[in-house]
């Protein structure tokens, strides 16, 4: 049996030699590559229509695009129209056609794939608007191959900013979850589930072409092993690292920081005892110390906010609502002693547990709100128990979470607090907000509109709706072998900026 | 082996094993610190006199945190030990002794059940019922029956052709006395070793599933939990990291070398 | 040969049993999968669509048959979540927690034969103690710690390979292995210890056996004997351990790809999980309880095969 020791030998050489011949041969990195670590993989749909997810939207951003779209400075710029008028009323709106704007299988496109796109939102044909403010459409017509004109049922001057969505071929609709096609600088490649999405720079594209070739957005689902990817070189960029990720990063990285865009809160479901009590409300509000929360998760980094609204909105934040309740646990205790809780009470704080820094958030808060004799109890719960039970089933006490902006629209952040909003998930109810709401709605004067926002956001922080808490600072580490990262007002990490730094 | 040798192994195991858990029981009663209280200013400290493992990334003492965490496991260890040895007895006392339909229908659920890697049927239990330190004992208890079942079984088939339970039978005992009364205290010396090895197997088990985010709930901690939290600080803090493994470790040990000396 | 054809059939039994079960515990837990799928911009009406446009709206038993006549056929229907086929999904995956598994299965033999010999060998010295007292203590770290710690010496200290750059086995079969070299170490090495302590003590147990002692006193060489027949007897008990080390391998890969973000079964699993995508959850739980059964009745065959006297004396 020498034979055994031969095998055994030849195996153990044979192993050794596969581990180590693998080594040199793959990092003869190509010039335009670039490797962009996610959080998490595209799990509602590559569908731009379908997606949900901001981590999705993000993504597509590149890939995509809309009549208008957004840039980094929040404005809305013409993209496959070239240009647009509103008449007076902002009820006609009328589209221009880019010359040369082709989706990524090189066919141009044409009026009729905006309408069908637009069209599809709309819920024209079968019914369901997939987008709520689309429903207002009464109609889109094509007088010529060059114009679009769409028609409102009511009035809207904000409409424009539903304009980003994405526009898509009109026969090629139903594929788009398994093979999506867009006319961004960027084309899709292929995907892998949890392990990566493959993108290729458009050589077509109508605009300022991407400098980078290759993009391969790879998911790094265990937050753990973000700085570790980051130094071996496995990724270049991630966005949204945390501050103690960051300050492990070696010198081969920058980290830019901008803000998450994000209102986050702790938000109380307004119709169960005792938070239905204003004065209980305001209590958490005085009990919470903000700069302390964001000293433990962000050494310090973020913005405190004080009502639902974050500064990127510009013209519609209002910071001096941050001070209304400045940490005063005295005055927390005096108003729950009012309220008739002396001894405070009992506190269910549910939280999506995927969510690590809202998980962080709850568990200072925890400690916060026990200074004023309430007794917290976090829940941990799956995102998706968390949609169900809190988001749709409005079962609940209190929840940490961030609300995003899905368009660049005081509305995105506002409209949900109207009594009678279906994503009402904390059950607002304020005959003074709804009436406010609707004057900013009809109005047709940009500053008249803000007016009544800001008086939206003003009874919002005065109700105490929910504990404010801030606009999470966003870290983007990004190698140093790269610049020309743009932050947006929006969720989106735009690649085709992004240029190698020599 | 000689006898010495084997008392070095028992006395070493059980040293080990108390290095573990006695900190673990301690901290039933006592912790230094609160194990949930925070303290920006301490934040990622080092280790001094009053903190003597420093701080974690919310300024909770490690020590503190670190009994607590060997607490919860040692409990759903001994939890799931218990679920599982407690039902896999029964299961392997009643198909041993009888045989037949019953020892074919519990042996065919019971390799089903053992044809399950051990994490990936509490993987399942806890997906269905959401994470918690009773469901972490379900699941695991239930994916332990099979291995008590069968250790079980092989000794009651083994005794109960014996004279001693002839005697028995003969004596007018009934089944349920000759089961519980005879032959189950003979198989408690088999038994012990399994349960000690059931026992380790439930620590890795449960530490897996808290590594993976599945089994006990922030901020509660478990070594598992512990482990993955420090994850994040392996690079500017590989201590934190040491601590929950070294103690993982020596549980695990400690346990094993008693295990191997009573056997 | 009955024998063997009676595995057969009990693991085939085995198998549907547990595709049953899993089926049904899926379909009777609370969670609606349509919610996951639409997040915050579900609306009653929207989830209503989608229910019907999923089939969950179809009584059970239907969806039941309908599962199960597609599981017959191989085909484990559609993703709720990533609108693809569950069979392209896993076909990617399966390949990489199976290599993982049996990269981990050869180091494993690697490692433990020559060690157990070598330390069987030395029997009664300091070498022999030391394998045994190193081989316990390894045999106590759970896997994970040992990934990590793998990774922080051989990864971050000694930079011999890069923690997180996993290639994909299609995109560079060379990289691939040699990234998974690390994680395999992780999962064979408590088992190799356990392996290791096993064969020793056969070893030393047939080295007793009169067959050796009657070689030895004919003069015959110590290597011959040692490899022709204590060696090879030796091995048969460690067979059997085999199967459970080759089960045990499959489940600790699931926790092995989450320390070494690599992207199999293991890591699909978890996220359908969270997302509730059980078409998936339920294909990866059956294929890895056959992966499981098929390992363990391969094992057996191959002990009753190589050591004939086992099948007369059982059945």
């Amino acid at each position: 049996m020498k034979m055994f020791k031969k095998v055994l030998v030849l195996t153990l050489a044979l192993t050794m030699a596969i581990a180590f011949c693998g080594c040199g041969s793959d990092k003869a990195a190509e010039e335009s590559t670039i490797t962009v670590g996610i959080a998490q993989d595209i799990e509602d749909s590559l569908d731009p229509h379908h997606a949900a997810a901001a981590g999705t939207r993000e993504v597509l951003f590149n890939i995509f695009e809309g009549l208008v779209k957004p840039n980094s400075n929040g404005e809305l710029i013409p993209a496959i129209a070239s240009e647009y008028s509103v008449d007076e009323e902002g009820k006609v709106y009328t589209f221009t056609l880019r010359d040369g704007v082709t989706f990524h299988n090189g066919e141009a496109v044409t009026v009729e794939d905006v309408k069908a796109s637009i069209e599809r939102n709309a819920g024209i044909g079968d019914g369901e608007a997939l987008v709520a403010a689309f429903s207002n459409i009464e109609s889109v017509d094509t007088p010529d191959d060059k114009t679009v004109v769409i028609t409102l049922a009511t009035p809207d001057t904000d409409f424009i900013s539903n304009m980003t969505v994405a526009i898509l071929s009109a026969d090629h609709l139903d594929e788009t979850a398994t093979d999506p096609i867009g006319t961004g600088p960027y084309k899709y490649v292929s995907r892998s589930p949890q392990e990566n999405i493959i993108l290729e720079a458009y050589d077509g594209y109508w605009g300022e072409k991407a400098f980078i070739k290759n993009v391969e957005f790879k998911v790094v689902a265990d937050p753990d092993t973000i700085v570790m990817n980051l130094e071996s070189g496995a990724i270049d960029m991630f966005p949204r690292v945390t501050s103690v990720q960051a300050s492990q990063l070696s010198d081969k990285f920058n980290v830019l920081e901008g803000t998450m865009n994000l209102v986050q809160a702790v938000y109380l479901n307004n119709d169960v005892e005792p938070l239905n009590d204003v004065r209980v409300r305001q209590a958490l509000c005085y009990a919470v110390d903000k700069q302390e929360i964001m000293d433990f998760m962000a050494d310090g980094k973020g913005t405190a906010i004080g009502s639902s609204m974050f500064p990127s909105f510009g013209k519609y934040y209002m910071e001096e609502l941050n001070d209304v309740y400045t940490t005063d646990v005295d005055k927390a205790k005096e108003l729950l002693e009012e309220a008739g809780y002396p001894n405070g009470f009992d506190l269910k704080i549910t939280i999506p547990s995927n969510y690590e820094q809202h998980v962080q958030t709850g568990e200072v808060v925890k400690e916060q709100f026990a200074k004023i004799g309430v007794n917290v109890e976090l829940e941990l719960v799956e995102w998706n128990t968390w949609l169900s039970d809190v988001y749709s089933g409005r079962q609940y006490e209190a929840t940490v979470v961030g609300v995003d902006a899905s368009t660049l629209s005081a509305r995105a952040l506002l409209s949900r607090f109207v009594s009678d909003a279906g994503n009402n998930f904390i059950n607002f109810k304020s005959e003074a907000y709804d009436e406010a709401y609707n004057k900013a709605l009809a109005s047709t004067d940009d500053a008249e509109q803000t007016k009544y926002y800001k008086e939206c956001e003003t009874i919002l922080t005065n109700e105490a709706a929910n504990v404010y808490i801030q606009d999470m600072s966003e870290l983007i580490a990004l190698n140093k072998a790269f610049t020309g990262y743009e932050f947006y007002p929006l969720y989106a990490q735009d690649i085709s900026k992004i240029r190698p730094a020599d | 082996m000689n006898k010495g040798k084997k008392n070095i192994n028992l006395i070493l195991g059980l040293i080990l094993a108390g290095i573990a858990i006695i900190p673990a029981l301690v901290g039933i009663f006592w912790t230094p610190y609160s194990t949930e209280a925070m303290d920006v200013s301490l934040k990622l400290s080092a280790p001094d006199m009053r903190h003597l493992l420093g701080c974690d990334n919310y300024g909770r003492d490690i020590l503190s945190r670190l009994m607590a965490g060997s607490k919860i496991t040692l409990i759903i260890g001994i939890g799931t030990v218990f679920f599982g040895c407690s039902i896999g007895t029964m299961v392997g006392a009643l198909t041993g002794y009888y045989g037949g339909l019953i020892d074919n229908v519990l042996m065919r659920v019971n390799d089903v059940l053992f044809s399950f890697p051990s994490i990936l049927l509490a993987m399942v239990f806890v997906s269905l019922t959401g994470a918690g330190n009773l469901q972490l004992v379900i699941a695991l208890g239930i994916a332990f029956i099979p291995s008590y079942a069968r250790v079980v079984r092989a000794e009651f088939i083994r005794n109960k052709n014996m004279d001693y339970v002839m005697a028995a039978r003969l004596a007018g005992a009934s089944n349920l006395r000759i089961i519980f009364v005879h032959i189950l205290p003979n198989t408690i010396k088999v038994l012990v070793s399994s349960i000690l090895i059931g026992f380790n197997n439930a620590v890795l088990a449960e530490a897996g599933l808290s590594f993976l985010g599945i089994g006990v709930k922030p901020p509660e901690a478990s070594l598992g939990s512990m482990l993955s939290d420090a994850q994040t600080y392996l690079f500017s803090r590989p201590s934190m990291v040491v601590y929950p493994g070294v103690a993982l470790i020596l549980m695990i040990l400690g346990i094993a070398l008693i295990s191997k000396e009573i056997k | 040969m009955i024998a063997i054809l009676k595995k057969i059939a009990s693991a085939i039994i085995t198998i549907v049993v547990v595709s049953c079960l899993v089926f049904i515990a899926f379909s009777v837990i609370p969670g609606d999968p349509a919610v996951a799928k639409l997040g915050t911009q579900a609306t009653p009406e929207k989830l209503e669509a989608l229910r019907i446009k999923m089939g969950l709206n179809e009584p059970l038993l239907k969806r039941f048959v309908l599962w199960l006549s597609g599981i017959v056929r191989g085909d484990f229907s559609t993703s709720y979540s990533y609108s693809m086929s569950v069979n392209s999904l896993i076909a990617e995956k399966i390949p990489v927690t199976l290599i993982l598994a049996l990269y981990s299965l050869i180091i494993m033999i690697v490692i433990s034969i020559p060690v157990a010999v070598f330390a069987a060998r030395h029997k009664g010295d300091v070498i022999e103690r030391t394998v045994t007292i190193i081989n316990q203590v390894i045999m106590s770290i759970p896997p994970f710690f040992g990934g990590i710690l793998i990774s922080l010496v051989f990864g971050m200290t000694l930079k011999l390979f890069t923690p997180g750059a996993y290639v994909s086995y299609s995109k560079n079969l060379g990289a691939f292995l040699a990234y998974m070299f690390f994680p395999a170490l992780a999962l064979a090495l408590p088992k190799a210890a356990m392996a290791v302590s096993l064969l020793y003590t056969s070893i030393v147990d047939e080295l007793k056996k009169d067959y050796v002692r009657t070689a030895y006193s004919r003069g015959n060489s110590t290597k011959g004997v040692f490899y022709n027949h204590i060696l090879k007897n030796a091995c048969i008990p460690v067979i059997t351990f085999l199967g459970m080390a080759i089960a045990d391998m499959i489940a600790g890969s699931i926790v092995i790809e989450q320390v070494f973000s690599i992207p199999g079964l293991g890591r699909i699993l978890l996220t359908s999980i969270q997302n509730r995508d059980y078409p998936v959850v339920e294909a990866i739980i059956v294929i890895i309880a056959a992966l499981v059964i098929l390992s363990n009745l391969l094992v057996d065959i191959m002990y009753r095969v190589i050591d004939p006297r086992v099948g007369r004396s059982n059945e």
